[in-house]
């Protein structure tokens, strides 16, 4: 084994810390829950007969394996690299959420807790643990900036057929940082009965690490399924980052292999040059929020600041510690992708492919047709597609000026 | 011996109790502040404690998460609130000050320039929410290395192991965490805490104080007759919203605000000691 093989073995540390990123920045109240939680994980980790129970799950509930589909005619018009999606759309509830909130619903249940709650941005991470609460017959409430149930009201009245209570929160930007901060308060109140189901690979650890660990048979899988597709690995990984647990997920069963780069893409905006944007990685500096050190988007005195996507499922100004480890060690490379970018790869994917993506992993494919075109037709990339784009339809046709 | 620790010590030898009352600096005005501590002073704060505004006060209930946001509205920063104690200062040199917020702002700073900027305009001590003791090592060497005091928290759900870690690390005192949850939720139950403090006094010889749910006279004298402090927070922040709402000038803000503390300051000194 290499030294590189070890490094990336190596984080977390027994402290939670991806180099100087993470660690478990909370109130006193929270840490006895942490370590309870870290303990049976780490238990439950090792145990065949939990892996066996999620990997039924997986494959039974979910749906799993997710194909991995070459977009021929998509990677012909573009014109260089072959393109292949790693079809997380097409899980049930329609994105990659459900991989996490199965595994932690799983962990809530062995720890004898009722209810379960959840932040979320976009919607599809309250969706998801709203249906595995609704299957284990777990209490469920749901906080979601104010901003985002508007703009999400489809995931909304999802989230109240499955029996859960969506919070809306109207505190601060009243978007998913806002939901994190009510969610934690919610927690740190009720933390005897409550498991809180975080939904990216950010918080205090263990959670960057737990979810990181549920989300990788997204690359587990697309690694065995290039090698029996193409013969090979793949050249490129392209993923969105938000809090990043798609993209961690992709990327981190791969992250020994060496000839295979990898794009993190964090969101636009209106152009970094507007400061209205989404990009902690690429324009922000390292800071301590919601339970750990990692890239913030923050101003000179340490004050988080607004965000803007146009997807609010990146709508975040903090991403999960080991991003901000992989940045600085410069194994992953992070790059943006705009909201005009992102709107323009929705249209083409939708016509092209017939693949309606979810505007969050828009930028993912914006962001993999550039790279492609500078690459020669017998590479291959996979970008991952997070999530499905019906959520997402009230938001594009706003923009096109169409009113329901 | 530290300007807390010497004002504990005043007060054990007079069989007092002390009262520690926060407010966030820059609520509900940024002129307000200082002549507000003072005026806390009169009414009888033994230590003043003093929020530092952040954007994204995840352990406040929604009173003093208003605090935060009335305070950043006004633009107030961290090193707005370093000069408003050293203006303090400037008229008292004995009541200490304390800072409470949480790791960014100070971070951002970093964590040496924070010392010497704090030490320099007058802080004692800074409390940081979401700084346990695991995360602790960096920001404590240079407080120690300004001779500034530390202050943790002890929650309910703190294990005994815990405590031991906890105190090892503490000066100053020791801040009790009267229930699970954010401030200004719930009703205490003075039983518990008192169980609560008794394990704590098994590790440390450190004055114990205790916040979150004391909301008047008669909650802080049941406090006061169990701990050797008493903060109160969301009460009297809430008195301050009350100015705010009704557009109360300053001497009518102040007053207000006064009136709850000196209540809760005789309160305490009924409570038998």
């Amino acid at each position: 084994m290499t030294s590189e093989q070890n490094l990336f073995d190596s984080v977390p540390d027994a402290h939670g810390r991806f180099g100087d990123y993470g660690g478990k920045y909370v109130a006193e109240t929270l840490m006895s829950a942490l370590a309870e939680l870290e303990r049976l994980y780490r238990r439950l980790s090792a145990d065949a007969d939990f892996q066996a129970e999620l990997d039924a799950d997986l494959t039974h509930y979910v749906g799993r394996p997710s194909p991995l589909y070459h977009a021929q005619r998509w990677s012909q018009q573009v014109g260089g690299a072959q393109i292949y999606l790693k079809r997380e759309d097409l899980n049930h509830t329609g994105a990659h959420k459900v991989n996490n909130t199965i595994g932690q619903a799983l962990l809530a249940k062995h720890m004898g807790k009722q209810r379960v709650i959840a932040e979320t941005g976009a919607g599809q991470h309250g969706v998801a643990t709203a249906t595995i609460a609704a299957r284990l017959g777990l209490e469920c409430q749901v906080y979601m900036g104010e901003e985002d149930v508007r703009r999400q009201a489809l995931n909304v009245y999802r989230m109240k057929l499955l029996g859960a209570e969506v919070i809306p929160v109207t505190s601060g930007s009243k978007t998913l940082k806002d939901a994190m901060n009510e969610a934690m308060r919610d927690w740190v109140t009720n933390v005897d009965d409550t498991f809180y189901i975080i939904g990216t690979v950010a918080g205090p650890h263990p959670y960057p690490e737990l979810v990181r660990d549920f989300q990788c048979v997204i690359g587990r899988e697309a690694r065995a399924q290039s090698l029996a597709q193409t013969g090979r690995l793949p050249d490129a990984l392209v993923a969105c980052v938000g809090g990043g647990s798609n993209a961690i997920g992709l990327f981190h069963p791969f992250l020994k292999d060496e000839s295979v780069a990898m794009y993190g893409v964090e969101a636009g905006g209106h152009g970094l040059a507007t400061g209205e944007h989404a990009a902690p990685l690429t324009a922000g500096t390292p800071g301590v929020l919601h339970g750990n050190r990692t890239y913030l988007m923050q101003d000179e005195d340490g004050q988080i600041l607004h965000t803007h996507s146009v997807s609010a499922g990146l709508d975040y100004p903090g991403v999960g510690p080991e991003h901000a480890w992989l940045k600085d060690i410069g194994r992953v490379n992070y790059v943006v992708a705009d909201d005009d970018d992102a709107l323009k790869a929705f249209h083409i994917l939708t016509r092209v492919e017939g693949i309606m993506p979810a505007l969050e992993s828009s930028h993912a494919l914006a962001y993999a047709a550039k790279l492609a075109a500078g690459m020669s037709p017998d590479q291959h990339i996979v970008v991952n597609l997070s999530g499905r784009g019906d959520k997402d339809i009230h938001t594009v046709a706003a923009i096109d000026g169409i009113e329901f | 011996m530290s300007r807390i620790a010497e004002r504990f010590q005043q007060l054990a030898e007079q069989g007092r109790k002390a009262l520690i009352p926060y407010v966030v600096a820059g609520d509900p005005g940024v002129a307000i502040t200082v002549p507000l501590m003072h005026a806390l002073v009169e009414a009888g704060a033994d230590v003043i404690e003093l929020g530092v505004p952040f954007s994204d006060p995840m352990s406040e209930g929604p009173t003093i998460q208003l605090a935060h946001e009335r305070a950043l509205a006004n633009k107030v920063r961290l090193r707005d609130v370093l000069d408003m104690v050293r203006e303090f200062r400037a008229r008292d040199g004995d009541t200490p000050v304390l800072l409470m917020g949480y790791a960014n702002p100070v971070e951002r700073m970093g964590h040496a320039a924070f010392a010497d900027a704090a030490t320099g305009a007058g802080v004692d001590a800074l409390l940081t929410v979401d700084i346990p003791p695991e995360e602790v090592a960096a920001v404590n060497a240079e407080l120690h290395r300004v001779g500034m005091d530390n202050i943790f928290l002890i929650a309910p759900t703190t294990p005994s192991e815990r405590i031991g870690l906890i105190t090892a690390q503490a000066s100053g005192f020791i801040y009790y965490v009267a229930l699970k949850g954010v401030t200004g939720a719930g009703h205490l139950d003075i039983a518990d805490v008192s169980a609560h403090l008794a394990r704590i006094r098994e590790t440390t010889d450190l004055p114990l104080a205790v916040g979150f749910g004391i909301k008047d006279a008669a909650s802080a004298r049941a406090v006061a007759d169990v701990a050797d402090g008493v903060v109160v927070g969301s009460a009297l922040v809430q008195r301050l919203a009350e100015s705010a709402g009704r557009q109360d000038d300053e001497a009518q803000t102040i007053a207000h605000a006064v009136e709850l503390l000196a209540q809760i300051r005789r309160g305490i000194d009924g409570a038998p000691s």
